[in-house]
């Protein structure tokens, strides 16, 4: 797709009536928006960076998101795997819209444009979920045990089991000592206080800040996809004798994967 | 007032339209880098899961600072694949690239410098050996 361009001059090039960078004007500024947009990510995340790396402790992300949807726990990192795979796929649809568009081909962008709404959607449902369970927390919460802040956890045989933080846990008669000399309890979080990270409040108002913020993002795009959706089902692109309007919003559909690829890694794996 | 966004010629080379054996290509291409980019998440989901941070005694197990570089490794990797094939712009002039890609990543690597040096200051300073906390 790529070289009818390269073999001009650089006078024609430069010498006015047409863009230098063989582009036109709109997906230029796409691209100027998205970069600002992403530095606002950037600067989003390196604050969270700047948070983490002082803090005396973070919780570990496969311990904090290990739920599924009616399964329960224990499985960890696999549902948000499944939203990552999930944005993943629909950016793959979107790319096959613009891929269609190129060749005037109105059904097929039709067909791959939908599926990417829709995939688009159930991310947002998804990040809905993880956004309820993250509020509503675990079944028993943590306690503040004489010796720290517990989270509370209950084995198949329905014996005790204290989460002391870095992996470590507490369990039998021990345990039971311990959560006996409790003297506070915390269950799920909010803007002031978390459950996942007792001393360090600030990890829940990262994490709602910055996924709420991507979330707002895939929300206009799921927007964006559903208008430009309808024009092309109208006939609109068709009439202009080229899809390029697909490849504007395509363009913002691919930067919500990218940032979401950066976001799962911070706040998921590391 | 003239419209720019009515492509009449083939001068916008990433906007022209191509034929059904020129897409077969290009669809080819886009469902090796969907495996590509599957096959990245599987294996980090995969070292998520199964390599602890902290070993059984709850001290900081030796693996992880290599697991979190090969983290950010595979991240930057993927992020590679959207931006250049998925978003086109490794098909872009040369030059349009660069004016994407150069001020974000000299601002982003400062950015990324500045924070990480101060909090090490600060961490030294609430958590330190001679830190403000009793």
């Amino acid at each position: 797709m790529a070289g009818q361009s390269e073999n001009i001059s650089r006078s024609e090039l430069w010498g006015g009536n047409g863009s230098p960078f063989r582009i036109s004007y709109g997906k230029q500024w796409m691209w100027m928006f998205l970069v600002s947009d992403a530095l606002t990510f950037g600067g989003l995340l390196t604050a969270y960076g700047f948070a983490r790396h002082q803090a005396p402790s973070w919780p570990i992300g496969e311990e904090t998101f290990n739920a599924m949807p009616f399964l329960g726990n224990g499985y960890p990192l696999l549902y948000v795997a499944l939203m990552t795979f999930i944005l993943i796929v629909s950016s793959v649809t979107m790319v096959l819209a613009v891929e269609a568009g190129h060749r005037l081909d109105k059904k097929g962008v039709v067909k791959w444009l939908l599926l990417t709404v829709v995939g688009g959607l159930f991310f947002v449902g998804s990040q809905g979920w993880e956004w309820y369970h993250f509020i509503h927390g675990t079944h028993y919460g943590s306690i503040l045990t004489p010796e720290g802040w517990a989270v509370v956890d209950y084995n198949t045989a329905n014996e005790l089991i204290l989460r002391m933080g870095r992996g470590l846990t507490v369990t039998g008669a021990e345990a039971k000592a311990l959560f006996d000399g409790a003297t506070a309890t915390m269950q799920g979080a909010n803007l002031i206080e978390n459950e996942y990270a007792p001393l360090v409040p600030q990890y829940a108002n990262f994490f709602f800040f910055i996924t709420g913020f991507h979330g707002f993002h895939v929300f206009s795009g799921v927007v964006f996809n559903f208008i430009i959706l309808v024009n092309v089902i109208r006939g609109v692109y068709d009439k202009r004798g080229h899809y390029e309007m697909v490849e504007k919003v395509g363009l913002y559909w691919h930067f919500v994967d990218l940032v979401w690829v950066f976001v799962f890694t911070f706040f998921y794996l590391l | 007032m003239e419209r720019d966004d009515l492509i009449q010629d083939n001068n916008y080379s990433v906007s022209a339209n191509h034929d059904e054996a020129h897409g077969v290509a290009i669809r080819k291409k886009i469902w090796k880098v969907t495996g590509i980019l599957t096959l990245i998440t599987v294996i980090e989901v995969l070292i998520g899961a199964f390599i602890k941070q902290y070993d059984a005694a709850g001290e900081d197990n030796f693996l992880w600072p290599y697991v979190k570089i090969g983290f950010l490794v595979l991240t930057v990797v993927k992020a590679a694949y959207i931006v250049l094939i998925f978003m086109h712009l490794g098909d872009e002039r040369k030059s349009f690239k660069w004016v994407i890609l150069a001020p974000y990543i000299l601002f982003i690597a400062y950015l990324i410098f500045i924070c990480l040096a101060e909090s090490t200051y600060w961490h030294e300073v609430f958590q330190g050996e001679n830190s403000i906390n009793p």
